[in-house]
């Protein structure tokens, strides 16, 4: 393939979810197992039509709850196929027991995640507290901030996942209704190209594999446990090389690279929000607005968080002086969110590490604006005047 | 400081790729109880064979000939399975028979 030469590509205006359809579509899976759950429902609908009309051979498995769900690809995946799902939320949720043993047993299972908030009460609408919740689970996560990102990502995770040197499974994870329910033009791949993209899956010991019998999931004991996580645990780690070799591929087949963070104008910033998915859209907008007045603002936005791009991050945020790290979850720790956390513990090391406040922000679908943006920043730009945090983490606008 | 992890030699994800080595799991280590055979009473019906759980049940020519000690759990389903009006097996405290001759 020519650097840089754009592929037959065709525009086309879909919902995230659609988008997320059609790119199972392309992958077409061998196995889906599926429980809907509001707002990741169309994804499963849409991708239910392309079954009924014979357009993938996917073996489609309608389950009765998404531990079946997640259980059902498990299997699928220690059978040797290549399997995928989707959910959000409570459904996620439920999962939880299975989300630990897809990863334990290194299995490739690639799941969109439209992220919904989690009762009680109840609330139907985007945070991150799903999928956050599911951070140390053992799985990749991947943010997109628009839908031609979650496109993109969804063949991405497949590469990632079944990398010899990863065997993990992934999580794409996109903002419920913002992204999957609002249609946005995208620039779409085209079926061969999305097949040569993300190859065959060939399971090291398939279990269908009757010739050579396997056993999986068996027990490991106190001499041998801690051996196993800890291979798991230098994998992920290790992962980080995979997602850039595979972001760097996409863009030169596509013309759209990724890498693990995504920055707008934070070369020469004074001040930055760091902020994941949707929402960094929004930040963009009020940056320009700002830098319009001459005021030096920028953004970071990590597209992986699992594992965490530390380095990258403090790389990006040298000579930044103000910080705030908006999250769309809480941990209840009584100190700030996970991204707050975790940002913050990355920049520790720094020979000049920039003040660094938290906001929690957008739960159960509240508005993001602008306005809220540009308010952070001119929080921040009054903690580089006095040098002093007021308050180091907040709800914002409750 | 760090020691090299012993998995990295082990199958990825606890994986066991070859079948049939349940065998070289030692399971009698586990005996609490362990079954005695009166081979004057046994007439090798077979019905323990069938019925114990580890296949610990010695078998030659036909006849039950005793008790693979490595693999048996002592769960006693043989001397509870063993015909009523037969009754050829006994379970015995381990421990005391370990004092009583082993020892
Ligand atoms: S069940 Fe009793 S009689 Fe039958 S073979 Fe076993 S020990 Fe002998
Ligand atoms: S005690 Fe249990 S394990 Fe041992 S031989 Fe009898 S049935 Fe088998």
């Amino acid at each position: 393939m020519a650097d840089n030469t754009a592929s037959k590509t065709k525009n086309s205006a879909l919902t995230g979810n659609s988008a997320m359809a059609l790119a199972m579509k392309q992958i077409d899976p061998d196995v889906c197992a599926v429980y809907p759950i509001t707002p990741s429902t169309t994804v499963i609908e849409e991708f239910s039509s392309y079954v009924a009309d014979g357009a993938v051979e996917t073996e489609f498995v309608t389950v009765e709850s998404e531990h079946s769900a997640m259980s059902a690809c498990i299997g699928a995946s220690a059978a040797g196929g290549r399997a995928m799902t989707a959910t959000s939320s409570q459904g996620l949720a439920l999962m939880w027991e299975m989300l630990y043993i897809a990863s334990g047993m290194r299995l490739p299972i690639i799941m969109t995640t439209v992220n919904r908030a989690l009762a009680a009460p109840i609330n139907i609408h985007c945070d991150h507290s799903d999928s956050m919740g599911a951070r140390d689970s053992g799985w990749i996560q991947l943010y997109s901030e628009t839908v031609q990102e979650a496109y993109d990502n969804l063949f991405q995770a497949v590469k990632i996942a079944e990398d010899e040197r990863v065997l993990l499974p992934v999580m794409v994870c996109l903002d419920g209704f913002i992204t999957s329910h609002a249609i946005e033009v995208l620039s779409l791949i085209t079926d061969d190209e999305a097949k040569d993209f993300v190859g065959d899956y060939t399971a090291k010991h398939p279990l269908l594999d009757t010739d050579n019998p396997a056993s999986m999931g068996a027990l490991a004991l106190p001499d041998t446990y801690m051996d196993f996580k800890h291979v798991q645990s230098d994998a992920i780690a290790a992962s980080k090389e995979v997602v850039i070799e595979v972001g760097k591929e996409f863009g030169k087949r596509f013309g759209r690279e990724y890498g693990l963070i995504d920055t707008y104008q934070l070369e020469d910033a004074d001040v930055a929000i760091v902020i994941l998915n949707s929402a960094a859209g929004t930040t963009r907008v009020a940056i320009d607005e700002l830098r319009a007045k001459g005021l030096k603002v920028g953004l970071l936005k990590p597209r992986l968080f699992r594992p965490f791009p530390h380095a990258e991050m403090v790389e990006a945020l040298k000579g930044v002086k103000a910080v705030c790290v908006l999250d769309r979850a809480d941990s209840f720790s009584g100190f700030g969110g996970p991204l707050f956390n975790e940002v913050r513990s990355a920049l520790y090391d720094m020979e000049d590490r920039p003040k660094i406040m938290g906001r929690i922000y957008g739960l159960g679908g509240k508005d993001y604006t602008t306005e809220n943006a540009v308010a952070i920043y001119e929080a921040l730009f009054d903690v580089v005047k006095t040098g002093k945090i007021d308050t180091l983490n907040d709800y914002m606008g409750s | 400081m760090t020691k090299k992890s012993k998995a990295k030699d082990m199958p990825l994800g606890g994986v066991i790729p070859k079948g049939g080595n349940a065998h070289d799991y030692e399971t009698g280590g586990w005996r609490k109880f362990q079954p005695v055979l009166d081979s004057d009473k046994c007439t090798s019906c077979l019905i323990c064979w069938v019925m114990c759980p580890d296949s610990s049940i010695m078998v030659e020519d036909g006849k039950m000939v005793g008790f693979d000690m490595e693999h048996c759990k002592g769960c006693g389903i043989c001397a509870v399975e063993c015909p009523d009006k037969i009754k050829a097996i006994t379970m015995i405290d381990q421990e005391e028979s370990k004092e009583g001759g082993c020892e």
